[in-house]
């Protein structure tokens, strides 16, 4: 078989200000047709700016520097602005990340999804419909008769992912770009998309080039891996032999992430009083109930993880037990005092007591305000600490999430990591001194070897300080290593809940069983042997063959 | 769609109250003005009797608070009352003249010149801004993009009558193209009108287009780094396309809030050019009857000013409501 993508020693630079730094060190790669490679690593290793280079394609901000492109023998890099667009869309496409943004939100799915075709010359605008009906099908999208006639805003962000799909197999490209196309979702949610994006692009014999920071997820996906690291390769070798035998140290250590576990702690005593006991809750957004009944009790030190799919009112828990909404029935107590249900009613020593840290550290830190007066607000505002007594409190909690003050007080947000972003969040629940923090998907927004850190430093803050922690999250991985009790949610309802070792020992309710076995594992056959055990019917093999 | 509509109607609400608030607003600040009607025309050897007799006989002997009630009252009715000036020179005159004496007659034709003048500019303007700023856009940093910014922004910050001057000099002295004068009358044909019109209308686009092209622009390269439009971009579209087709749909929410904007000015404020041009429009009248203290008159076109200016906004409001598919088809 020929060669595809020939990218040979290319270089690519990013500005920032005024000066150009490297963001691809020198990185080569080969695709055959039909081929599915991995690219793999944490963000800033320079994956999309890899995967965009392979389509002749830079942002803004960014040039290649050095190396060759070449796509079954054009090179890209000295094509002119018109012929790279006549392969762009035609026999080159790509799959955003986040496909409710990438999509127009002023065109149907369908004129969006008829417009390669039809500007490229490839098929009628007829004809393209009809095919984008039939590969919504493919997809196993709902209704694909109709979708493609709603707007992006009017439909799933699991159903806009394979409508994103659909559109760049609409001129059957040679090579397909998925630029973590499952990353933004649930597990459930993403088996059926990792499934859909499998078959058709073994029906089409479509390569692709697959980028994502899951091994687990490119482990069903790719044929070969190439993990890359701050711009430079690690290692590539094929799929089973990388997952078998990691030569490098560091594709060893991300192999190695998944294994962080805490000990399960002994139950605890049936009198003892709960931190906060959320009893028989109920609330609702308007006229719509988005909670019903929900009952659960956090310990002191100890971690309950809330899991369920987006939507299913785990969030929303969180907002009524921080008074943000009061529930409509129900109460919250906290060290057995029932609490006001509006915030605004709280006292500050109850509003001191529960504090929470946020998905996304990059909006929940003010970007103008530094590191100091950050973490200094609540600092004074609860403790009432001012000058210098403030400034050493502070130095304290830097130390304390292992951010050496001297280097950090006075920086801004813009000016750290995503993790270290996420630490500071920390260091502001922390100075209120609470008793016990709500943690919303704190560590989803983050690579595996940051989140560990993160997980690791919140697992000792609890035994130093008796915290007691509320962990919402969709990852079933995070509640192995952090959790001591598991809530199962779904539909704003309760449907499991108890310690973390029986939820991970059958017999579950059918909710988390789903649950637990849609988390993707390394082995490169799970895919197929869980959708193999679900049944043909659900995997719609069916429906491809009535199609072929 | 019950959404788009209660929203509508919320701000139709708005609308009308503060329609009302600038009523008031405006009656104030016309009985705030130094000498009334009754002085100006009897002028400086006036006696107090005959000052006191027209005032009695125009109702200006009033409180303000009855007089602002009866004339809204009149108002929301379709009457804005006599003008004073007209009725005065008939009364004293002794007998009905025959002379158009209410605000609305004598308003009513000045109003559509000046609907013409706004019609004909807006046709020239809003098109030409618009295209200009998608080639700006399209073709952002560059020495087309430049030249167009410095242009527009020059003609922007010139007097109007400076630029007027400087259009008849060439359209009108140095190349005989266009007539100077704007006297249009009743009776003159479509094509006729036209011709005359178009010197202020050239005129007036020059002084709205680069509010509107600069917000044009603004607005489209605002949304050039959305994911969607690199989308558009890796399926091979166009610069051109990616722009018009993907671009220009979400930015219109901005660009027609600018055009209103321009729009209520071309309505409201173009006395300058009226003036310059002899141009019959409702600015020239609003002057002379401030000049004169014909308060029916005066209130009568701050009102139709105001209720341009709100009604247009509201306009815009709604379209851009009605440019957002999120709103136009709810989940």
């Amino acid at each position: 078989m020929s060669l595809l993508v020939e990218i040979n020693d290319i270089y690519i630079d990013g500005r920032s200000d005024e000066t150009w730094s490297p963001i691809i060190k020198g990185i080569s790669l080969e695709l055959k047709k039909g081929e599915v490679l991995g690219l793999i690593g944490e963000s800033g290793a320079g994956k999309s700016t890899l995967g965009l280079a392979a389509m002749g394609f830079t942002r803004d901000g960014v040039r290649i520097s050095g190396g060759s492109v070449k796509f079954d023998g054009i090179d890209l890099l000295s094509a002119s602005a018109a012929q790279k667009r006549s392969l762009l869309g035609k026999r080159i496409a790509y799959v955003a990340q986040s496909a409710a943004a990438s999509f127009n939100p002023a065109h149907k799915l369908i004129d969006q999804h008829t417009e390669g075709p039809v500007q490229h010359g490839v098929m009628s605008k007829a004809e393209s419909a009809e095919d984008g009906i039939e590969l919504y099908r493919r997809l196993r999208l709902p209704n694909p008769e109709e979708i493609g006639f709603r707007y992006p805003h009017q439909v799933s962000g699991g159903q806009l992912q394979r409508a994103m799909t659909a559109m760049a197999m609409a001129c059957r490209p040679d090579l397909i770009i998925f630029d973590e196309p499952t990353t933004a979702l649930d597990v459930t949610t993403q088996i059926e998309v990792l499934a859909s994006i499998r078959d058709i692009v073994e029906q089409f014999d479509t390569a692709a080039i697959y980028i994502t920071h899951d091994l687990a997820v490119v482990a069903q996906m790719a044929d070969k891996i190439k993990v890359l690291l701050k711009g430079d390769e690690v290692e590539e070798a094929d799929t089973r032999t990388m997952l078998s035998a990691p030569k490098e140290d560091y594709t060893k250590s991300l192999w190695a992430v998944r294994a962080f576990e805490r000990p399960q702690k002994p139950a605890v005593h049936t009198s003892a009083t709960p931190v906060v006991s959320v009893q028989n809750v109920s609330a609702a957004y308007g006229k719509v109930r988005v909670l019903h009944d929900v009952s659960f009790d956090i310990h002191e030190g100890r971690t309950v993880a809330v899991v369920g799919e987006s939507g299913s009112g785990k969030s929303t828990t969180a907002r009524c037990i921080t008074g943000l909404l009061p529930p409509t029935e129900g109460v919250i107590q906290f060290d057995g005092q029932s609490l006001p249900a509006n915030y605004k009613k709280r006292n500050k020593d109850q509003l001191r007591q529960a504090q929470m840290i946020y998905q996304m550290a990059d909006t929940a830190l003010n970007p103008r305000t530094k590191i100091g007066d950050i973490i200094g607000r609540p600092v004074q505002f609860y403790m009432g600490l001012t000058g210098k007594a403030k400034r050493r409190r502070v130095e304290e909690l830097l130390e304390e999430i292992e951010l050496p003050a001297s280097q950090y007080i006075d920086r801004l947000p813009s000016e750290l990591s995503g993790g270290q972003k996420q630490r500071i969040g920390i260091a502001r629940a922390l100075a209120a001194e609470p008793k016990f923090i709500i943690c919303d998907e704190v560590t989803s927004a983050l690579d595996q070897l940051v989140a560990e850190g993160i997980l690791k430093l919140l697992a000792r803050l609890q035994d130093s300080l008796k915290l007691s922690y509320m962990f919402i999250t969709h990852d079933l991985a995070t509640v192995k290593a952090i959790a001591d009790e598991v809530v199962v949610m779904k539909e704003g309802k309760v449907v499991e809940q108890g310690p973390k070792h029986d939820m991970f020992v059958p017999p579950h309710h059918p909710y988390t069983d789903l649950l637990l076995s849609s988390v993707p594992e390394m082995d490169p056959d799970w895919l197929t042997n869980l959708l193999n055990e679900r049944g043909v019917d659900n995997i719609g093999d069916a429906a491809v063959d009535k199609m072929s | 769609m019950q959404s788009v509509i209660s929203i509508i109607l919320q701000r139709l609400a708005l609308g009308l109250l503060t329609l009302f608030v600038v009523s008031v607003v405006i009656f104030t600040a016309v009985n705030m003005l130094p000498g009334d009607f009754a002085q100006a025309i009897l002028g400086q050897g006036a006696t107090p009797e005959a000052v006191e007799a027209i005032r009695k006989d125009l109702g200006l002997d009033q409180p303000p608070i009855t007089r602002y009630f009866q004339w809204l009252g009149n108002a929301i009715q379709g009457d804005l009352g006599n003008s004073f000036a007209q009725a005065n020179f008939a009364s004293f005159a002794g007998a009905d003249t025959g002379v158009s004496t209410t605000v609305a007659q004598q308003i009513a034709p000045r109003f559509a010149n000046t609907m013409f003048l706004a019609a004909v500019t807006a046709c020239i303007a809003v098109p030409f801004s618009i295209t200009l700023g998608i080639l700006a856009a399209l073709y952002r940093n560059s020495v087309f993009d430049r030249a167009t910014n410095v242009t527009t922004l020059t003609s922007i910050s010139s007097p109007e009558f400076f630029l007027a001057y400087v259009l008849i000099l060439f359209l009108a002295v140095l190349n005989p193209m266009l007539p100077s004068l704007s006297n249009i009358f009743d009776g003159m044909s479509f094509g006729e009108r036209l011709e005359k019109t178009l010197l202020p209308a050239l005129t007036l686009t020059l002084v709205v287009t680069a509010h509107m092209m600069r917000m044009t622009r603004a607005a489209i390269i605002n949304l050039l780094a959305s994911p969607y439009i690199e989308m558009a971009r890796l399926k091979g579209m166009s610069p051109m396309r990616v722009i018009v087709k993907h671009a220009l749909p979400n930015a219109l929410a901005p660009i027609i809030n600018v055009i209103a904007l321009n729009l209520a000015y071309l309505i409201t404020g173009v006395v300058v050019v009226e003036v310059v041009f002899v141009y019959p429009g409702i600015g020239q009248l609003f002057v002379d009857s401030v000049k004169i203290r014909d308060i029916p008159v005066v209130q009568a076109c701050c009102l139709i000013f105001a209720a341009a200016y709100i009604l247009l906004n509201l306009l815009a409001d709604i379209l851009s409501i009605l440019s957002n598919p999120r709103l136009r088809h709810p989940k």
